[in-house]
């Protein structure tokens, strides 16, 4: 029977994947033809979404955005043949959906299963070549995964860049009874979407990074601390659990190894900072999300004053490829000291957005033009601003700089999770440094100063900036006060709030109210 | 406000007490599973959560008003989110916020006179490759304008 593939990732259930799934079965059922349905991850292609893939003996046929209304016209053209004139003739026929130069130019690494199999269904990701890792990884000895993970070159991709082998080593050497291994699926910045991909169409990667990492630092327990905005990622979570658990890939004896490891999601509940990993951990153990003091390291005192690995879901995810395939094959990918693939998250006022994987070292404006065609409301694109709500904004004259950690700390600016948001020319720069103050007043956790009283204080100023009243005065003032918040905030809410809005202030300063020239000054 | 719970919403909160009260960290699972069956955490069921978690009334309460997702007060039959962060203001949400205020009637924070519709902000849906974005009761819906916000609440509420 003929298989079609609908995506049931929630982006695409936000375009109406839902119903256009529905109307496929039903249409299909009226004109008595037969075929199979199945409920794919989504490609984040999601320009094309809903993107509807005929399967063939050549590969998957592509039809897209297929909204409900767009069904009927699609078995009209009979597309279930994808090979006939009639399909192919049809407006939003696609061809082979790896021929789309979007995808093929991707370097999908993290990514490689992630739209091509059922999310939930085992069988689909071993057919896929998952639990290599694990396979691999329970042959070695502790110390010998970590220098796998360490010569891979691997660096956390929730923000920081911190080599994930360094952390994993801290925790191996960490004498204890109980050890912990959370991943943070926070996912709170603005502009990425990720974490929710993998979590929602390829969960047992993550499933299976995270039972490495227990088996690695011999942790036995795991969680998944999980925004309560994702609530299919949750469902789709607790399911792969479920599966894996009975078909002895989590429990008491993985695999036949004697090794155990448990995996439980938690939900977040809505405060930004718990992104932050001691907020995190705060927030596991039942408490308010208050910033700890560090020292001591989560890696050696952290759930519960236990050694704890807390890593971000990509950088989990990322771990079976690596053990499968070799710390080399994932080092010779990127560019300097930013070693491997990102994934690329495609926001904002953009014609094609999606999630891109590639090699460090591709540059903005490839990213801007050549994959996303520029912007959606074909005004040029005057600002992007990349790493979420706490990463500076770029204008045009940076937007050959390549993705890669040290190339954007040089300008002052940061990857973080990847997210890339473009703005067209109708954008106020004023106003997003306002906005970038009024989120850090909303989520900060209070324990210091800089942080809770600067960014209320920031908003005010921002108010007189935009009212016109005395500018050079109150930039000053905006200035000095961004630089006690970057200096004296005990964490990056309130340390990294000053870059959207210095980099706004100094790269736009006529929004500011400002000549160029008095901005130089 | 006087929010007076029957009895069958008392012994869902005793269930999920009992259920919680030795799961390490258990207070914010706690706190989820009361909020999703009886729709917000009471203040009148924070002397019980204590009691069983060896917490301090004050304490339950600091949890419950640190995290934005927590409230101590009904809502209306749907929540509606409208994302106020940067990819979907990149993509029009100010205009789009300002609209469905005024259609609704309310501010944030607000129900809806006849009870359907409870407004809230969010700071970002995971959707912002298809922004603007908002979230009606579990399901987000991207690409955003005020009359297809308006359909969907018709359908939500009436269809
Ligand atoms: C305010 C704030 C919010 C953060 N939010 C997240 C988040 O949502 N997800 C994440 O993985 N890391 C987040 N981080 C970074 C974490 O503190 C930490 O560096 C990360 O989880 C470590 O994992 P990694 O090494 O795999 O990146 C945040 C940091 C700060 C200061
Ligand atoms: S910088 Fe802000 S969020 Fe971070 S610890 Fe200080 S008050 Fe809390
Ligand atoms: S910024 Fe609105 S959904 Fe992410």
């Amino acid at each position: 029977m003929v298989k079609v593939y609908v995506p049931i990732d929630s982006t695409a259930l936000s375009l109406g994947a839902e119903r256009t799934a529905k109307k496929i079965i039903a249409e299909a059922q009226q004109r008595g033809l037969s075929l199979t349905l199945v409920r794919n991850g989504s490609r984040g292609v999601f320009w094309l979404e809903p993107l509807v893939e005929v399967a063939t003996a050549e590969g998957r046929v592509a039809f897209g955005p297929i909204a409900p209304e767009d069904v009927t016209s699609l078995f009209d053209a009979d597309f279930l043949n994808p090979s006939s004139a009639s399909a192919k003739a049809h407006p939003l026929y696609q061809g082979l959906t790896d021929d789309i130069a979007w995808l093929k130019k991707q370097q999908r690494l993290t990514f490689a299963r992630v739209g091509i199999t059922d999310p939930v269904s085992l069988d689909d990701y071993l057919a896929h070549d998952g639990y290599q890792g694990l396979k691999n990884a329970i042959q070695l000895s502790g110390e010998a995964i970590v220098k796998v993970v360490t010569d891979s070159g691997l660096r956390g991709r929730g923000g920081a860049a911190f080599p994930t082998g360094i952390k994993w080593n801290t925790v191996l050497n960490a004498p204890a009874d109980q050890k912990y291994v959370v991943c943070n699926a926070d996912e709170g910045d603005s502009g990425t979407y990720s974490d929710r991909m993998i979590m929602e169409n390829d969960p047992y990667v993550l499933i299976e990074g995270m039972t490495i990492a227990g088996i690695a630092v011999g942790a036995t327990q795991g969680y998944i601390y999980l925004r309560s905005e994702y609530p299919h990622a949750l469902a789709t979570l607790n399911e792969a659990i479920r599966k894996a658990t009975i078909a002895g890939y989590l429990g008491e004896n993985i695999l036949g190894s004697g090794k155990a490891f448990h995996l439980e999601v938690r939900r977040a509940a809505g405060a930004y900072v718990c992104g932050e990993e001691t907020s995190l951990l705060e927030s596991l153990e039942g408490k308010r999300g208050l910033v700890r003091f560090k020292p001591p390291l989560p890696a050696i005192e952290g759930l519960f004053g236990q050694p704890t690995i807390v890593n971000n879901v990509i950088s989990l995810a990322t771990i079976p490829i690596i053990l499968d395939k070799g710390a080399q094959f994932y080092a010779d990918y990127g560019m300097g000291r930013s070693r491997g693939t990102l994934p690329i998250q495609l926001a904002g006022n953009l014609k094609r957005t999606g999630l891109i994987e590639l090699a460090f070292g591709v540059t903005l404006r490839e990213l801007l033009y050549d994959y996303a065609g520029g912007s959606a409301s074909g005004r040029p694109i005057r600002a992007v601003q990349v790493g979420g709500p706490l990463g500076a904004y770029l204008p045009e004259h940076q937007f050959d700089t390549p993705l890669d950690y040290e190339a954007f700390s040089q300008i002052w600016a940061v990857l973080g999770h990847g997210g890339v948001i473009a703005f067209d020319d109708t954008v106020n720069m004023a106003g997003m440094a306002r906005y970038a103050f009024e989120f850090c007043a909303i989520e900060s956790c209070g324990k210091c100063t800089p942080c809770r009283i600067g960014s209320t204080r920031g908003v005010e100023v921002m108010d007189h900036v935009i009212a016109g009243k005395q500018p050079a005065k109150h930039i000053q003032i905006l200035r000095d006060l961004s630089d006690t918040m970057l200096h004296g905030s005990l964490c990056a809410l309130g340390g990294m709030t000053p870059y959207p809005v210095i980099s706004a202030l100094n790269h736009f300063p006529e929004d500011f109210g400002l000549s160029n020239k008095q901005a130089a000054a | 406000m006087d929010h007076a719970l029957t009895q069958a919403q008392l012994d869902t909160v005793s269930a999920h007490i009992k259920a919680h009260q030795h799961v390490p960290g258990g207070l914010l699972p706690l706190l989820h599973a009361i909020q999703d069956d009886i729709g917000f955490v009471p203040e009148t069921t924070y002397p019980d959560i204590a009691h069983a978690l060896a917490l301090s009334v004050a304490e339950v309460h600091g949890v419950v008003t640190f995290y934005h997702h927590f409230r101590t007060h009904p809502v209306g039959k749907h929540v509606l989110q409208i994302c106020r962060a940067e990819s979907c203001q990149a993509m029009g949400s100010a205009a789009l916020e300002n609209t469905i205020k005024a259609n609704l009637g309310v501010d944030y924070h607000q129900t809806t006179t006849d009870g359907e519709i409870t407004l809230l902000p969010v700071y970002c849906l995971g959707n912002c490759a298809c922004s603007p974005a908002v979230m009606i009761d579990d399901e987000v819906y991207g690409r955003m304008n005020a009359d297809k916000v308006h359909a969907i609440i018709q359908e939500v509420c009436h269809g």
